[in-house]
């Protein structure tokens, strides 16, 4: 008895524990809303569009562990596919484009980091600055007008098709497992947690908490220009506005899978979870046939139950005696 | 050269802030296996000089030896390296970290390295941890308790271990039984003899001198920048002592 107790105690007690319950209602509801949510067709759908969240998500996630944010992902995630077509219609070679214009996503990412950690100011500021900036890049550069896309470009690596899948979708899970790896197996993902849970501590303890916040940031902002190369080759098309408001729903489907706002605590797992769940609202809701204008508010009815449910499960887990 | 009498010598030490004198030709010593209470009011000095001996600042004239050599320390982490090691209160613990975790920060164990970081070996990062906890006799379930729900005295003893463990040649604590049950500052107070029975150095830094008296071996006091008193215990009694602390 008091063993069973006990290894519910610890299910309870993980972070990712209430995103779980909520992914597993919400499908659910909208399987018994409309059975056709879980066809073969639809299921396609989902996981069809996920990455384009997911892997941003988890560029976050990296990030606020170790305490920093990143509003600039939306800007970078339409940035980078366009100065990507924009090369290679200007005869570059696609790999080599797709190479750069990653290389510039990195840049962007040193450069929120640089600024971050040298002046000593929030990067919820610096980043925010650079969603404006590198949006307002895309809108210069592009006239506010989707640039050409080459025909030429083979798209197959990235989201061709197999099955009901798309290649995108073994591109979310590997890069997935990378960073869940790098996080919870290395030395690396232990002083990720320390900077972000007491950098005074990590420091002491001789961490270049500095060098591991600026990884990530870079980091992020490469994950979010690669997504954005991702969407761009699935529509086979680069819209100026694409990735809007792409750095809330990456935030939120980071807090709902227990990632802490402070930094600290957070897990890939969890981030995976809220990442599934936020675009299964979208989907479900769709196929409810119910004005699309709602997927916006369900979200925020995930997001604040998620971190509410978060908070009260494990509190109740933590009083229960084994 | 006579140094080697002593493991730390902090000689004629002197630190102005912004035209504020806080040390004023302050000599500081601290012998072999010896604990040193280092005891003054607020404002006294103490946290200056422990933040000199621990890198965070330069001295602006004054000599350090350790170990009978001369250092210019530039670096927490290079003082850290020698075998110093600093728990300040809250700075010591990632609170929201497993046990194991803090003990190993910054000094985790790999089973391969890959380059770019190392793939933890968490099988002997477990059995170190709790090694490293019988040592100073703290009982603890699993080395994968996260540090924030243990009390203030456990995690004293997880500080202590950790800094027993990567064999700390002096472990400096700052105000280490501050906000402590009287039970709970029992067990610091043990751990800290501990130390000594490893023939380690501490320096116990307080204002309370009744927490410190038990287990020094000798007292060094500071006021107003300068030493005022620096006693074998057998020489000295409280009551001697509690004047020199409180004299303006």
């Amino acid at each position: 008895m008091s063993q069973t107790l006990n290894k519910l105690k610890r299910i309870f007690l993980l972070r990712e524990i209430s995103s779980f319950i909520m992914l597993f209602v919400v499908i659910m509801v909208f399987f018994a809303i409309s059975p056709l949510f879980l066809s073969r067709q639809n299921v396609g759908v989902v996981l069809e569009i996920i990455p384009e969240l997911g892997i941003v998500a988890i560029g976050i996630t990296m990030l606020m562990i170790s305490g920093e944010f990143d509003l600039s992902v939306g800007s970078v995630f339409a940035f980078t596919p366009i100065m990507m077509v924009l090369m290679i219609n200007w005869g570059m070679h696609p790999i080599l484009g797709i190479t750069t214009a990653l290389v510039m996503a990195l840049g962007i990412g040193a450069l929120n980091g640089f600024i971050t950690l040298t002046f000593g100011i929030p990067s919820f500021i610096t980043t925010l600055g650079g969603m404006m900036i590198w949006r307002g890049a895309v809108l210069l550069i592009t006239g506010g007008w989707p640039p050409f896309f080459p025909p030429e470009i083979n798209t197959h690596i990235i989201v061709g098709r197999i099955g009901i899948f798309r290649t995108s979708i073994f591109w979310y899970a590997a890069i997935t497992i990378i960073i869940w790896f790098i996080l919870e197996r290395t030395d690396f993902g232990n002083w990720v947690f320390a900077t972000g849970g007491n950098r005074v501590a990590a420091r002491a303890m001789g961490i270049e908490t500095n060098r591991v916040k600026l990884f990530n940031f870079m980091l992020c902002s490469m994950l979010a220009g690669f997504t954005g190369i991702i969407q761009a080759f699935r529509l086979r098309a680069t819209i100026p506005s694409m990735g809007g408001g792409l750095e809330m729903e990456a935030i939120a489907a980071t807090v709902i899978g227990g990632t802490a706002l402070m930094g600290g605590v957070g897990t890939v797992i969890g981030t995976l979870v809220g990442s599934f769940l936020i675009r299964v609202i979208d989907n479900g809701l769709v196929m409810a046939r119910a004005p699309s204008y709602w997927f916006r508010v369900f979200i925020g009815i995930a997001t604040i139950s998620a971190v509410i449910l978060n908070t009260y499960v494990r509190e109740r887990a933590k009083k229960m005696r084994c | 050269m006579a140094q080697n009498n002593y493991l730390v010598e902090m000689k004629d030490i002197y630190k102005w802030f912004s035209g504020v004198c806080a040390l004023n030709g302050v000599d500081f010593n601290v012998g072999y296996a010896e604990i040193v209470g280092l005891l003054g009011d607020n404002g006294a000095g103490k946290s200056t000089l422990i933040k000199i001996l621990s890198g965070y600042h330069p001295p602006d004239s004054g000599k350090i030896f350790f170990e009978g050599k001369e250092q210019h320390f530039s670096s927490p982490r290079e003082v850290r390296s020698l075998g110093i090691e600093t728990i300040y209160q809250e700075a010591a613990m990632v609170h929201k970290m497993s046990i194991m975790r803090n003990i190993f920060m910054g000094r985790e164990r790999g089973k391969v390295d890959m380059g770019f970081a190392k793939y933890l070996d968490i099988e002997q990062m477990e059995r170190e941890s709790m090694e490293a906890l019988e040592d100073v006799n703290l009982r603890l379930r699993s080395p994968h308790a996260i540090v924030d729900e243990l009390s203030g005295g456990q995690r004293q003893g997880v500080a202590i271990a950790r800094a027993m463990y990567f064999k700390s040649k002096l472990v400096i604590l700052d105000e280490p039984t501050n906000n402590l049950s009287v039970k709970e500052s029992e067990k610091v107070l043990n751990f800290i003899k501990e130390l000594k029975n490893q023939g380690i150095s501490s320096i116990f830094i307080s204002h309370n001198l009744y927490h410190v008296y038990p287990v020094v071996d000798r007292v060094v006091i500071l006021s107003h920048g300068e030493k005022v008193g620096d006693f074998q215990k057998e020489e000295t009694s409280l009551e001697e002592v509690t004047e020199l602390m409180v004299k303006p």
